[in-house]
């Protein structure tokens, strides 16, 4: 049954949130096919990739939130990560197929010669296919049979952004303000991991030697 | 009777960033007749290749479709700038420009030339003697518009100063002032802009002081009220609103070069065989285009440029 308190529970925000600018960008892009105002400047695909890639590294540090705030404050919404995830891959993929196709239009040659030889451009290729495992085994049926791989398989997450936000940094111009932002963002959220498992360690010992 | 000679380098009208979109738009000022009123002073171009009576006929043409590229390309040339003194997103110095004050205008020469001083925008750009150009601009981003200038060539203005032999390049700065310019709060680039060119370059005629768009004023985001236009060259050369002309024995060090030396070089030659390091040359988007085009060696000039470069390595001097 339908409930009020389902309507508007976390879970349905989460997914407005997350579709809510892939909604905005659609919109906009129609308004431009159709020859209409739209926001997308006069360069709309140079728009979309920036606004895609962003989203992509948002996402992805957001799902990358989600296990440190479920154990600082006690909320329990470890269960809406695999939900994010999935939008980072989302996010992701517009990226992707705007790059192939609205910006290169399948011209092998150059991007070939893109991801081979300009680092940044294989950064953010090899981010790109590392998702595309997680978001194929993010069902719950691939978790259980799984097992404990299916965690092993799901670090490459950390590898994941650290290789978006190195491509975030590196393909912008001069204006480094908002990746260095994002650069911060992950720094703190891999040095939470990093403490964390610092601490389990400590107290593993400790235990060995009582 | 006055007969247009074309010369090597002239496009045609029609290779302008969505024409249909300029005649709309001349039209929408006339009918809203608030731009017309605002930049009172439209500049006079004797011997255009495009005058005004040759366009209107041409309005109706684009009957179907001219509501569509009124609103959808808007102001393409004045709203989509790399202009970081007002932002570094392209639609940042549309929104933020309109504080730049550009009367009065003061330029300051000095280095190796006989005239030295300050001088107006009217003491170095003669309006009597503007042109109109019509020149592709290929940004280094790998996008390109064709825009149609008016202005006069470098060496006239420069040989109103006299430039004498110890010039070897002249070098332009854009005013530094972070009430007119909001995006100097911040330090994307060391302000003030610099830019530079080799005095053969800059003789060179195809290189103009532009002073207009479409035959009205500069509009602040293009660089009012007098900026360097070098059609050959990427899109960064073209310094805007100058307020510093110098003429210098040692090639000056320009900024983009001081942000990244090994993506952006002196020269800055349009050159599709020389990829930035970080993307490639070989192709540009034309604004309006929904594919690529192939970028042409020196932006499609070489036939006038190339000389100015024999035996050296474009590959090295980037």
């Amino acid at each position: 049954m339908i409930t009020l308190e389902k309507v508007f529970s976390l879970r349905v925000l989460l997914h407005l949130l997350a579709i809510g600018p892939v909604l905005w960008l659609s919109y906009q892009m129609w308004l431009w096919l159709s020859g209409a105002p739209h926001v997308l400047t006069a360069n709309p695909i140079e728009y979309i990739t920036d606004f895609t890639g962003r989203g992509t590294v948002r996402m992805l540090l957001i799902t990358l939130c989600v296990t440190p705030l479920a154990k600082l404050g006690k909320w329990r919404i470890l269960k809406y990560r695999r939900l994010l995830g999935l939008y980072a891959f989302l996010y992701g993929m517009l990226h992707f197929l705007n790059y192939m196709v609205l910006d290169y239009f399948f011209d092998w040659e150059l991007i070939i010669e893109d991801v081979l030889e300009r680092k940044a451009i294989t950064f953010g290729m090899i981010a790109f296919a590392c998702l595309i495992p997680l978001a194929a085994t993010s069902f719950k049926f691939m978790m259980k049979k799984m097992g404990k791989n299916w965690q092993k398989l799901h670090r490459l997450i950390y590898i994941i952004t650290i290789l978006a936000v190195t491509h975030n940094y590196m393909m912008v111009k001069a204006d480094v303000l908002v990746p260095t932002i994002h650069a911060m963002i992950l720094a703190i959220l891999l040095s939470y991991r990093v403490y964390v498992n610092w601490l389990k360690y400590k107290t593993s010992n400790k235990k060995r030697v009582a | 009777m006055l007969i247009k000679i074309k010369n090597s380098w002239d496009l045609n009208e029609n290779d302008v960033t969505s024409e249909a979109h300029y005649l709309s738009r001349r039209k929408f000022i006339r009918a809203a007749g608030v731009l017309g009123a605002g930049s009172a002073a439209n500049l006079m171009i004797p011997n255009l290749g495009v005058s005004q009576e040759e366009l209107m006929p041409g309005t109706n043409m684009y009957g179907g479709s001219e509501l569509r590229d009124e609103q959808n390309t808007l102001d393409i040339i004045t709203g989509y700038n790399n202009f970081y003194e007002f932002g570094t997103n392209k639609d940042d110095p549309v929104a933020n420009a309109h504080t730049l004050i550009t009367e009065p205008w003061s330029v300051t020469v000095d280095g190796h030339c006989d005239n030295p001083g300050v001088y107006s925008v009217e003491d170095l750009v003669d309006h009597s003697k503007l042109e109109e150009r019509i020149y592709r601009m290929r940004c280094v981003e790998a996008w390109s518009m064709v825009i149609p200038w008016a202005g006069v060539s470098l060496s006239e203005v420069l040989n109103k100063v006299k430039p004498n032999s110890k010039a070897k390049y002249v070098y332009f700065e854009t005013l530094v002032d972070k009430k007119q310019m909001p995006g100097q709060a911040g330090n994307v680039i060391k302000w003030p802009y610099r830019e530079g060119l080799r005095m053969d370059e800059a003789m060179h005629p195809l290189t103009i002081m532009a002073v207009g768009l479409y035959g009205r004023k500069l509009a602040n985001q293009n660089g009012a009220p007098l900026r360097l236009v070098v059609p050959w060259k990427y899109g960064f050369k073209g310094v805007k609103s100058i307020v510093k002309i110098s003429f210098v024995e040692r090639k000056p060090n320009t900024s983009w070069m001081r942000l990244a030396p090994n993506e952006y070089g002196f020269y800055a030659n349009v050159n599709p065989k020389v990829p930035h390091p970080r993307w490639s040359q070989a192709k540009e988007r034309r604004i309006g285009d929904f594919g690529r085009r192939k970028t042409l060696m020196f932006n499609g000039y070489g036939e006038q440029v190339a000389y100015l470069y024999d035996g050296m390595n474009l590959r090295r001097n980037f």
